[in-house]
């Protein structure tokens, strides 16, 4: 294929505060856990529109209760998201979450239940929700330059074709795509452990190699509080370690092929936070897929390149995950949840550019419309990051 | 036929990308940063994914792959032989 990616364009929805996103979705937003059966029920009400039900949001505090709204605004905020109902058990907290959202000039409304009861809550949230559903549906997609899409990475159940084939792919679209203005993302900090100087090489200043480290070092300061092994089975998992990956130097390795051989690592960021201008950033996240996703949602990426071994099936509710994979054995028996699959890769029947091209061609495709596996299979997995207990 | 991959040629351990590999195997392995072929017999049934070992290893030896450091050796690894959790331990946790 190779592309001339100067003049490629893609397909999406310009949102109010000039942000293009490649969905459209209405969503019902639950600041807490007693919200959730009202947002379920509002969305069993309307088509079209989607709840996103989690089990937090009570007496959080201090840094995990900022987390905690950093999150759900940035998820709202996001342009794949075309409008937001928001249902919390009271006003104040609820009406936080809506104006952070309302910065971003979509529409989004919020409805307390304490005082009205589910039922009022779900009739007048319903009626709102309509209203948003039907508003969207009249939306059109325009054309926009490459550079103004936000691709984010992360890698999961990996195993040794990862670091061979899939995220070697990855890397090669992001040298790509990073000439061209666009905004990208990886992260996973405890798995950079035993590459973090190959990262710290690519950093643009000594600022950006600061605040890398300085991330870096709090993760693995977190990690030797509370392990109590060499966290062999959780990092690298079970999962890795049947597919052939040993210690956490080796995954990191593979890990690291993701951010190709061109681009610096232009800024950093804490967990949902949002980037402030073009390139390659590094977010502070779990290594958990669904976490690292939905924090990837929440700073505002709208297609997701994943790179996957052993074979991992996660989605998230707004952002798209491109499931891309070198296993032979996995692409026969996952079949359905591959997107791409570059297992030609390690029979020499494809170059690493091909299959960064190949990549590309099914991140346009899922830009303009197309669902990809996880969406069509419904895995729609939103986990919130958490720091502490609640108290 | 690829029946195992190295990413460099300083590298002491190949990855199996095929099914089935059983030990007294003859394989054949694509060195990829140099784009050459090697030959190795395998001394072990490997499964797909796991590595072998194409250097002999000793107790408290480095693991060199992607030509860095990416573990060390916790029991002695023959040339050929499945290299992984038994015989390899993270040296940083």
């Amino acid at each position: 294929m190779s592309q001339d990616l100067s003049t490629a364009t893609f397909s999406g929805y310009r949102r109010e505060n000039g942000r293009v996103g490649v969905r459209n979705h209405v969503i019902i937003l639950p600041v807490d856990d007693l919200s959730n059966a009202a947002c379920e029920a509002v969305a069993n009400n309307i088509s079209g529109t989607m709840a996103l039900p989690h089990p937090y949001g009570r007496l959080q505090f201090g840094e995990d209760l900022e987390l905690h709204f950093r999150t759900l605004i940035g998820t709202g905020s996001n342009p794949n998201v075309a409008a937001v109902v928001v249902i919390g058990i009271e006003n104040g907290w609820t009406q936080k979450i809506v104006e952070g959202i309302a910065a971003t000039g979509k529409p989004v409304t919020g409805f307390g239940i304490e005082q009205h009861g589910d039922h009022e809550t779900i009739m007048e949230a319903s009626k709102v929700a309509k209203e948003y559903a039907q508003w969207a549906s009249e939306l059109q997609r325009e054309e926009a330059p490459i550079g103004e899409l936000w691709v984010s990475t992360k890698c999961g159940e990996s195993d040794t074709t990862s670091g061979c084939g899939s995220n070697p792919t990855v890397g090669n679209a992001f040298d790509k795509l990073y000439p061209h203005g666009a905004t990208l993302l990886f992260g996973e900090t405890s798995e950079i452990t035993g590459g973090e100087h190959l990262v710290a090489e690519r950093c643009r200043n000594d600022q950006v190699r600061e605040r890398f480290m300085f991330m870096f070092n709090r993760y693995q300061d977190l990690i030797e509080r509370f392990k109590t092994s060499d966290l062999s089975d959780s990092q690298p998992t079970k999962g890795n370690i049947e597919g052939g990956l040993t210690t956490i130097e080796e995954k990191a390795l593979g890990n690291i092929q993701k951010i190709g051989k061109e681009c610096l690592v232009d800024g950093v960021l804490d967990k949902a936070e949002t980037p402030t201008g073009p390139g390659l950033w590094f977010m502070d996240s779990s290594s958990a897929a669904a976490e690292m996703v939905t924090l990837a949602a929440a700073g505002g990426y709208v297609v997701h390149f994943f790179p996957t071994g052993q074979g991992n099936i996660i989605g998230n509710p707004i952002l798209p995950v491109i499931k891309l994979c070198a296993n032979p054995r996995t692409v026969r028996t996952m079949s359905e949840h591959v997107d791409v699959d570059v297992s030609g890769l390690l029979r020499k029947e494809m170059s690493p550019g091909e299959a960064g091209d190949k990549l590309l061609e099914c991140m346009f495709r899922t830009a303009n419309g197309r669902l990809t596996a996880a969406e069509a299979l419904g895995h729609r997995e939103f986990v919130l990051t958490r720091l502490y207990e609640s108290a | 036929m690829i029946d195992f991959v190295v990413h460099d040629e300083g590298d002491s351990v190949g990855v199996v990308v095929v099914e089935g590999v059983k030990a007294g195997e003859e394989l054949t392995g694509w060195v990829m940063d140099q784009d050459v072929d090697i030959k190795f017999k395998a001394a072990s049934d490997i499964p797909i994914g796991h590595k072998l070992a194409i250097k002999a290893m000793s107790v408290g030896d480095t693991v060199i792959k992607y030509g860095t450091d990416i573990g060390k050796v916790v029991a002695d690894i023959g040339t050929g032989e499945h290299a992984h959790v038994h015989n390899i331990k993270t040296k940083r946790w």
